[in-house]
């Protein structure tokens, strides 16, 4: 372990900007000069990643190992009790493989979607200060997004958990004027403290326990050191519920954890607020919808990776969630007509198999699927909204198309992109999904996660080459006035989309798994990312597989993928007359696609309808309206008042002498009483 | 020497005839003249209790005298304002009855 205080300021830089930018439009009332908002954003996230470079200097000077962590604790933040009930959280950051990964993911990602941001928001004048506002509720987003990945405790981690949450929620209704994209903020605000509910309980329940075996810790290092103590303990639960009434409290801890992943990454049945979250600008879709934000869940579930690997249970639910949401997000994402809509169901799917691979035992294939995935679908959502500003905010890709030869950069990275992310060979979805791939194969429950995920790959390919399809290739089918008008984005934007492209495509060699290393290059090391994990990571017995086994799998992964390829391309480019008359076939399933399997209907019904009407009715006008506000406040006044008209009130007679004379009484009873 | 039980015995009995002043006087300048008793019959209970714990206690030894400075020092402010008071009385009210003035009142 090494002292540095180089860590509180990679995450004070954009706290720093972001307060600039709060006291410029919020106390002094007069936005800045657009050119110094620029510098000073920018600059602030830049500054960051320039930091998390000279961070990752020092890190790999340390020798291999558990003590390859670098550290800083500011102050104590929280602290209370003392002894064997001491509860104290430090104001403390680290930086270990694991959130060292992590940081050079977010810092380099986030810097580059931020320029990219000045090239998206500058024609946007819906507001005087929107330009500067947007640019502190991102910064404000970097520091949150750091401060949960550099925590070195839990209860630090859960402060910048809530604080992305807060800035996801302020971007997604970034454009409040619009009552929709107010409505769609506070879907996500909700449906993710449903997460951090459970979250918060899990927390709690492990430091309880820890405490009870006389380890009150919170920092990750502690908990871990300590985590054989309380592998034993158990919590009671009615008998009735199965494997009852002990419960492992490690089993429990984890599920509730891993809730509360579910709220934030965007899993079944929580994974509702996602797609709605494209109501934002779409620099705010790549930064926090796709790129880092949405990926916490699969970091918190690496990070205490030692409690998940312990609770087999727990990890067997991790990966059938994983699984099935990656299945189900992507036949949604086959019928969705919106660009923005089916990149993120796309999200979904892939934050789904991250997890498949997470409860499988594969941390490390997680977290290198989470980084390829973080530069290609960043890069996908950022040209996606190049698409967008060329076609004037056109987002339904019914009215796009033809588009390659009139934006040919853009198509280009585009381009690039699905073929990452289908898994085209060579790219950097390739490598990364077959790693998940093989940790499927030892999937609690059979084979079935492993068909469940080669089918996803293969949906991917279907819905991605679809939605390319229908953008860029064919005839234009804007309207006239639009298609005229339909232009190149500048270099502002241009320069980020080929930085993410040339990582969409070399990104995978940095995790190269052990057989391609192998086998085309004839390296003995080549997992660079996974041996430099591995420290940090639970050590799960991963599948033992031939060279040739997984091979085979990979070539039917192509296989799949290929497939897929290729029927999209039948149906849309080949026989567009196609998906009309398949859709009229399986009109069923055709609207229930469309309709997103009617689950958001379902929770309106089931859920959001009875608690409004349960608020308004019961809450509000019994409780608040009547009790509180009836009885409490106006009847409190009312009896004072009643009491004080028509007695209390003589009392105040004018004359000084006779409240002296009250007075001397009152000191007379008290001696009195005194003296009793 | 006089033993603390007179002191404090004259301290009260001059505190009652101040209560007893304010209570049923109406005069103001009275009333004020009563208040300053009060006041002084405290001093005198601070000094007598000072000397009474001079000798056992060195640190706290002029606490009491220290105490009784400062009640000089506010009843003098106390009587400035006090008479203040009496004379734009009297320039209203042409009185310094206390029962003259009972305006205040519900």
């Amino acid at each position: 372990m090494t002292e540095t205080q180089l860590l509180r300021w990679i995450v004070l830089l954009p706290l720093l900007a972001a307060v600039y930018h709060g006291v410029a439009i919020g106390v002094a009332r007069r936005a800045s000069d657009r050119r110094l908002v620029v510098a000073i954003s920018c600059g602030a996230v830049i500054g960051t990643f320039v930091l998390a470079c000279v961070a990752l200097g020092k890190l790999v000077q340390i020798p291999r190992g558990p003590t390859r962590v670098l550290v800083d604790d500011v102050y104590t933040w929280i602290g209370a009790g003392v002894s064997s009930t001491r509860f104290s959280a430090e104001l403390g950051f680290q930086v270990d493989p694991l959130s060292m990964t992590m940081l050079l993911i977010v810092s380099f990602v986030g810097s580059l979607i931020h320029v990219y941001s000045v090239g998206y928001m500058d024609d946007d004048h819906r507001e005087d200060k929107g330009f500067q506002r947007f640019f502190c509720y991102m910064n404000l987003f970097m520091f949150s997004m750091l401060v949960l990945i550099l925590a070195d405790n839990v209860v630090l981690m859960f402060l910048g958990w809530e604080g992305v949450g807060l800035c996801s929620y302020l971007l997604i209704g970034f454009w409040y004027a619009d009552r929709h994209n107010a409505y769609c903020g506070a879907k996500a605000f909700i449906v993710n403290r449903v997460g951090d509910f459970a979250f918060l309980i899990g927390i709690f329940l492990l430091f309880a326990t820890l405490a009870r075996a006389g380890t009150p810790v919170t920092a990750f290092r502690d908990i871990q050191a300590a985590f054989e103590g309380i592998r034993a303990a158990t919590v009671a639960v009615p008998a009735w519920l199965p494997w009852g009434p002990a419960w492992p409290v490690v089993e429990v801890v984890a599920l509730c954890f891993f809730i509360g992943a579910c709220g934030k990454s965007a899993q079944l049945p929580l994974y509702v607020w996602l797609p709605d979250a494209m109501a934002g600008p779409t620099p705010v879709s790549a930064l926090i919808h796709a790129a880092t934000m949405v990926t916490a869940g699969v970091y918190m579930v690496c990070r205490l990776s030692f409690l998940f690997a312990a609770a087999p249970a727990a990890s067997a639910v991790v990966a059938w969630t994983g699984g099935l949401t990656a299945v189900f997000a992507a036949t949604i994402a086959i019928a969705q007509t919106d660009i923005k809509k089916v990149l993120a169901y796309s999200t979904v799917s892939q934050l789904g198999l991250m997890f498949l691979a997470a409860g499988c035992g594969g941390y490390g294939a997680a977290i290198f699927h989470l980084g390829t995935h973080a530069f290609f679908k960043a890069l996908l959502f950022l040209a996606a909204g190049a698409v967008i500003l060329a076609m004037h905010h056109e987002q339904d890709v019914r009215r796009m198309g033809g588009l390659r030869r009139r934006i040919k950069s853009t198509h280009l990275v585009f381009l690039i992109g699905v073929l990452a992310i289908i898994g085209a060979p060579g790219l950097s979805g390739f490598f990364s999904k077959d790693e998940i791939l093989v940790w499927a194969t030892r999937a609690p429950g059979g084979p079935w996660l492993y068909w469940i995920a080669v089918g996803t790959a293969g949906l991917t390919a279907f819905y991605m080459v679809r939605l390319y399809c229908l953008t860029f290739l064919g005839e234009c089918r804007a309207p006239a006035s639009v298609k005229e008008q339909i232009h190149e984005v500048g270099p502002w934007m241009l320069v980020p989309l080929f930085a993410l492209a040339f990582f969409a495509v070399f990104s995978g060699y940095a995790g190269l798994p052990a057989v391609w290393g192998e086998e085309l290059f004839g390296m003995d090391d080549s997992d660079s990312l996974g041996r430099f994990l591995a420290p940090v990571l639970a050590k799960v017995q991963g599948p033992q597989l031939e060279h040739s086994d997984e091979m085979r799998m990979a070539g039917t992964a192509v296989l799949v993928a290929g497939a897929g390829t290729l029927l999209a391309w039948l149906c849309y480019v080949r026989r567009p007359e196609l998906p009309g008359r398949i859709a009229a076939a399986f009109a069923g399933a055709h609207r229930a696609l469309l309709n997103k399997y009617w689950i958001d209907e379902l929770y309106d019904a089931l859920l959001v309808r009875p608690l409004v009407a349960f608020s308004d009715r019961v809450l509000f006008r019994l409780v608040d309206a009547g009790l509180v506000d009836g009885v409490l406040v106006n009847g409190t006044a009312r009896s004072v008042r009643a009491l004080a008209s028509h007695g209390l009130k003589y009392a105040q007679s004018g004359l000084a002498q006779s409240y002296v004379f009250f007075m001397i009484a009152g000191a007379a009873a008290l001696v009195g009483w005194l003296l009793r | 020497m006089v033993p603390i039980s007179h002191v404090i015995g004259l301290s009260a009995l001059l505190f009652m005839i101040g209560v007893a002043g304010v209570a049923t006087r109406r005069n103001l300048i009275v009333v004020l003249m009563s208040i300053e008793l009060m006041l002084n019959a405290v001093n005198l209970a601070f000094l007598g209790f000072n000397r009474m714990w001079a000798d056992v206690d060195a640190v706290h030894r002029y606490d009491g005298q220290v105490f009784v400075l400062m009640v000089i020092t506010v009843a003098a402010a106390e009587v400035a304002v006090g008479l203040g008071i009496v004379i734009s009385m009297f320039r209203n009210r042409d009185s310094v009855n206390l029962e003259d003035v009972s305006l205040l009142k519900w």
